[in-house]
């Protein structure tokens, strides 16, 4: 038995773990076109940040890997050829498989603009990513960074911390809107130009103007124009499915997989960030860029391919971040719509969190200190914290559980409710009765 | 209130060191590493985030470095006592 993983990120990892822990014997190989194999891709903002050195970014040792006992193969995968059960791999001999896992994850949406090739345009999907920019901090003074979502802010605060001015251009009126609401997104931005980012709303990128084929500014859809030495875009990314595509196998916006991970092709299954998912509590299938999901999907899908049936049960999607210095966790449909920043989807984000049914809002805390909680009509539907996370775990355990919180509903949505201690108090007596 | 008693997190430093242990809310993690990378003593803090396991080295000094640095909220600090019902 072969069983072939393309990808390298968590997904195939946990993968790897699941068929192990099952197969000892069957021969397991990782195919990847990215050189550095498994490591951290979510680090990659610390990384930049200078937070941690490159090599901190592998999770894991040589002894996992021994005794994981898989091969890691750097090679980008041309073709998949279903009726041989075959890989036909660039420069290299084909790869034969008998269980094959799709874990290519996303990639960038690039730029759709003039000037958008020239040296100096950066994203961050990769280890080779983060060091082009480090490498570019050295030389340059001046970011313009666009974009929405996570990954533009993990952007600008690299680059902030790499000693350059950083320019923030925003379409909308505010940072991550159909997640974050407003007074969310300005304590975000308040933060962003305390440390000394100069934010621009209401502004489209319309061409990066070059000299010597190197970025030297940018033009305004206004006519306004910005010196800069480097543009960092994060304007959404899109699952990998062109491999999956092409020989027939079922794709929408990502590689379809039912609850077992499985493709129409029985001996073909993704997980991770390239795949839509099929949830059989909501009949939907959906798309979670987060590393979590992608973690337990990778696991899930491992053990089917090595004939253990596993179903993966998708829980309310939450991740958590830091946003401008703030850690900040998010729970569940919190937000509405989409965001004039992102297309399609953005790394570390869920299509579940834009899934909002009819749902009141109560807040608590201040600036820093911050709780949103979505109100459904007996449930919490979903959940911001900002700042202190000490209320994140009860929140994610009573919104995955359905909670019912009809007791405190109403004390919960008057004007200036003690929303934290409510919840608090709440959740110990619920998790006591689940206990009992 | 019972607000300040839940949470174990509050406990004082002096408690910490003498019976508390680190332990992660993996779910939380994405291996970054900034914990392992900032041990003193160099504990592979994240290997026991990815097993889900409480930071039950020996030679851990409960220092806090690891708690105080991840961006992500991932570890906490608890009381070492086997006979006390955990939350995750």
């Amino acid at each position: 038995m072969r069983y072939v993983i393309i990808g390298a990120g968590v997904a195939g990892f946990a993968a790897i773990e699941s068929i192990r822990s099952i197969d000892k014997t069957g021969e397991v190989v990782m195919v990847s076109d990215d050189p550095h194999g498994f490591y951290s891709r979510p680090g990659l903002a610390y990384y930049l940040t200078g937070e941690i050195d490159s090599k901190a970014l592998y999770s894991r040792s040589k002894d996992d890997y021994r005794h994981l006992n898989f091969s890691f193969l750097n090679a980008r995968v041309k073709r998949i050829l279903r009726a041989e059960k075959k890989l036909e791999l660039d420069g290299k001999p084909a790869l034969a498989y008998d269980k094959l896992l799709i874990a290519v994850g996303a990639q960038a949406i690039p730029l759709n603009i003039a000037g958008a090739k020239l040296q100096g345009v950066m994203k961050l999907d990769h280890l080779t990513d983060a060091n082009d920019i480090l490498a570019f901090t050295k030389r340059g003074r001046t970011a313009v960074v666009v974009g929405g979502g996570i990954t533009a802010l993990e952007l600008t605060e690299g680059l902030l911390a790499r000693g350059m001015n950083v320019h923030y251009l925003l379409r909308g009126d505010r940072y991550w809107s159909n997640v974050l609401d407003a007074r969310e997104s300005q304590a975000v931005e308040a933060r962003l130009q305390e440390e000394g980012v100069t934010l621009h709303h209401h502004v489209e990128l319309a061409e990066i103007i070059g000299k010597n084929n190197r970025v030297a500014g940018i033009r305004l859809t206004d006519g306004h124009t910005i010196k800069c030495d480097l543009v960092a875009y994060a304007v959404g990314i899109a699952p990998r499915i062109e491999l999956a595509n092409e020989c027939g196998i079922n794709c929408e916006r990502g590689i379809l997989a039912d609850e077992h991970l499985q493709t129409n092709d029985e001996n073909i299954f993704a997980a991770g960030d390239v795949a839509q998912v099929y949830d059989p509590l909501t009949g939907h299938s959906v798309i979670d860029s987060l590393w979590n999901p992608a973690r337990e999907q990778g696991g899930v899908a491992g053990w089917n391919m090595a004939g253990r049936r596993a179903a993966y049960l998708k829980s309310a999607p939450f991740n958590v971040t830091r946003l401008a210095g703030l850690t900040t966790t998010i729970i569940g449909s919190v937000g509405r719509g989409r965001d004039e920043d992102v297309m399609g989807i953005a790394r570390g984000d869920s299509e579940t969190w834009r899934e909002l049914p009819e749902a009141l809002v109560a807040q608590g805390g201040f600036d820093v200190n911050h709780i949103r909680l979505l109100i459904g009509d007996k449930r919490l539907i979903g959940a911001v914290l900002m700042g202190d996370q000490k209320l994140s775990f009860p929140l994610q355990k009573m919104i995955a559980n359905g909670a019912d919180i009809s007791p405190i509903r109403d004390s919960l949505m008057q004007p200036n409710a003690p929303v934290a201690d409510l919840i608090a108090d709440f959740w110990m007596k619920w998790r006591e009765n689940i206990a009992a | 209130m019972s607000f300040l008693n839940i949470f174990k997190s509050d406990s004082t430093r002096r408690t910490v060191l003498s019976s508390g242990h680190v332990v992660p809310e993996s779910s939380r993690c994405v291996q970054c590493g900034i914990c392992s990378y900032n041990c003193p003593i160099g504990i592979d803090v994240r290997a026991h985030v990815w097993r889900n396991e409480s930071v039950n080295h020996s030679e851990c000094l409960t220092c806090g470095e690891c708690v105080a640095r991840c961006p992500r909220g991932v570890l906490r600090f608890a009381q070492t006592d086997l006979f006390e019902r955990r939350e995750s």
